[in-house]
């Protein structure tokens, strides 16, 4: 049919390419001007790649601003966040998976809420809270709400993994006297491992990106996550700080995009794959 | 975000019933459940209700041990405050325009993705692009394609020749809300393509294929073919890409502040002054419980769709 209507098929393509220039561009607009000299920046007619490509951006980004010491806050509180949800949701997530009980439903109800909450709702006393436990403007405090935040999607996930986990196996561990606690230990924790590894990606990423509660939790410039450092350097907005906002900014994006290249068969493949069988 | 488990290798089997307490759950697993169970309710299920309540009361920084309930007198002061209505008002205007014009464009997108293209691989991925960049990046990305002096938009629509001045679009009291609507469909097609191109694949072919035969345009095949396919999708996607817009912050507040004069001042950066600069806890708490109202209808109104879709 492609051949035979030679306009509709140019068509087609003009308009993917269009679809494709306004999604991908700006990304690409970002690294470029992350690799101008303050000079090219400055002119008025902005060149789509940069004439001499540096590294100097990098160089001040660093210098100017607390980046490395934001890096090093954000990864540990993303992996400790990470390390935490996973460790809690694994029990959790095969108690909703193997029981029908209260709880289980309750966790249901709760994951599907937790996606249309408006933060703000609990924002508020969360600060309250955590103020009075003497954990506002810490990490543990930022980690707590970071743990209990990403917990939904990571119980919902690990649930389906576990109920594709056949129950035979751990019959057969009971039969030989294992209690519930080390049969998920020893039989289905390995056979959980890809799910895992899924929703500890996510809580880390999740952790890495979020701007609002660390926004609102932490005021100590030494314990600021990198979402937070990146928002204070817009304030100084001269012309010649937009190269090392874009290349601290596309540091920052780096631990998004290995997650991304990391999922993304699931992202789409996954998806397609299920709504193509159902 | 969403991440689809993969699918349930043989029937799902769960415990045969034992002794079991209250809960529906052995002692075991319960054992299982509370190490999960006890950071949920104190960090939120108890905030949540904490804000609910805090919601009727006069609560403000600096002086929380003297709060008291004050009933509906903060929701007396919303309805009579000027400011309240306008972020309403530009909530509404950013989530219906960001839903809407999301998912048209999304519906394009999915549509010539859906097909035999070259290098369909490569298309995918650059669509997605998006998606795997943090929110604070994106805004700060557009802030540079906005730069009044050194920005790509200016550029662009001068050497087109639509403009010949530059535009500080978001310092522009009527441009600004345009401008932030246009970054949150950016961001927020990869996602609801993806949906879309989920539900698309669940069209059946030879459907397709036999409307053709019977002489039906592309039009008729799309309205009594693939519409009817897809439409519970598209319901659902939509009613949760609303409640999303119009619970965001992030965005916003790193393209503009809410600013210039409110203009973009979305419900939850008006809650957020109200309550971190201004330090009225209880009347931030407020507007966040007529949120929930309001979103309240709009999961109202899709279960009513769901219903009637389902008889």
């Amino acid at each position: 049919m492609d051949r035979s209507r030679p306009v509709a098929t140019t068509l087609k393509y003009a308009a993917l390419f269009a679809y494709l220039v306004f999604l991908a561009f700006p990304l690409f607009w970002l690294i470029s001007t992350a690799l101008k000299t303050p000079q090219e920046i400055a002119l008025i007619e902005p060149t789509m790649i940069p004439n001499e490509p540096t590294f100097d951006n990098f160089r001040a980004a660093f210098s100017e601003q607390p980046i490395a010491r934001s890096i090093v806050n954000t990864a540990f509180v993303s992996s400790v966040s990470a390390f935490l949800t996973v460790l809690l949701s694994i029990p959790a997530g095969y108690v909703m998976a193997r029981y029908r009980s209260v709880v289980s439903r309750a966790a249901i109800v709760w994951v599907l809420l937790s996606q249309i909450f408006p933060w703000v709702l609990v924002i508020i006393p969360l600060f309250l809270l955590l103020r009075d436990f003497g954990l506002y403007d810490s990490h543990l405090g930022l980690i707590t709400v970071y743990v209990v935040w990403s917990m939904p999607f990571a119980l919902w996930m690990l649930r389906s993994y576990v109920a594709g986990i056949p129950y035979e196996l751990e019959e057969a561990a009971a039969m030989d006297g294992a209690t519930k606690a080390r049969t998920l230990r020893e039989v289905i924790a390995p056979l959980l491992a890809p799910g895992v590894v899924a929703a500890g990606l996510f809580a880390f990423v999740s952790a890495w990106n979020e701007f609002l509660f660390a926004l609102v939790l932490i005021r100590d410039p030494d314990l600021q996550t990198l979402s937070l450092t990146l928002v204070k350097f817009i304030g100084a907005e001269g012309v010649a700080r937009l190269g090392p906002l874009a290349a601290a900014s596309l540091v920052a994006t780096i631990p998004s995009l290995i997650f991304f290249a990391f999922m993304q068969r699931r992202l789409t493949g996954g998806l397609l794959g299920g709504a193509v069988k159902s | 975000m969403s991440v689809q488990a993969p699918p349930r290798r043989g029937k799902a089997r769960t415990q045969p019933t034992a002794r079991r307490n209250f809960l529906g759950l052995d002692r075991e697993g319960l054992m299982l459940a509370v190490p999960a169970l006890i950071p949920v309710v104190i960090f939120s299920v108890y905030p949540l209700l904490r804000g609910i309540y805090l919601g009727f009361t006069d609560a403000q920084a600096g002086r929380n041990t003297e709060t008291s309930f004050t009933g509906f007198e903060n929701y007396q002061r919303l309805m009579g405050d000027s400011y309240f209505w306008e972020s309403f008002r530009v909530g509404l205007i950013w989530a219906f325009s960001v839903t809407i014009l999301q998912f048209f464009a999304s519906l394009g997108l999915a549509l010539l993705l859906n097909q035999k293209i070259r290098m369909r691989w490569l298309a995918r991925t650059l669509a997605l692009v998006p998606w795997a960049m943090p929110p604070v990046v994106i805004g700060i990305m557009w802030r540079l394609i906005y730069h009044p002096n050194a920005g790509l938009a200016n550029s662009v629509l001068k050497d087109v020749g639509l403009i010949s001045e530059n535009i500080d679009w978001l310092s522009s009291f009527s441009l600004a809300l345009p401008a932030v609507i246009l970054v949150g469909v950016w961001a927020g097609m990869p996602q609801t393509t993806v949906v879309l191109l989920a539900g698309l694949q669940s069209v059946s072919r030879e459907l397709h294929e036999a409307a053709s035969m019977d002489g039906a345009s592309t039009w008729q095949r799309f309205r009594n073919v693939t519409w009817p396919a897809i439409a519970p999708v598209v319901t659902a996607m939509t009613t949760l890409d609303f409640i999303w817009n119009f619970n965001s912050f992030g965005l916003v507040y790193v393209l503009t502040e809410g600013g210039p004069g409110g203009a973009t001042r979305l419900p939850l950066l008006f809650a957020y002054e109200e309550a971190f600069r201004y330090g009225n806890y209880g009347y931030a708490a407020a507007l966040g419980n007529a949120m929930v109202l309001v979103i309240a209808v709009f999961v109202v109104f899709y279960l009513i769709r769901r219903m009637r879709e389902a008889k």
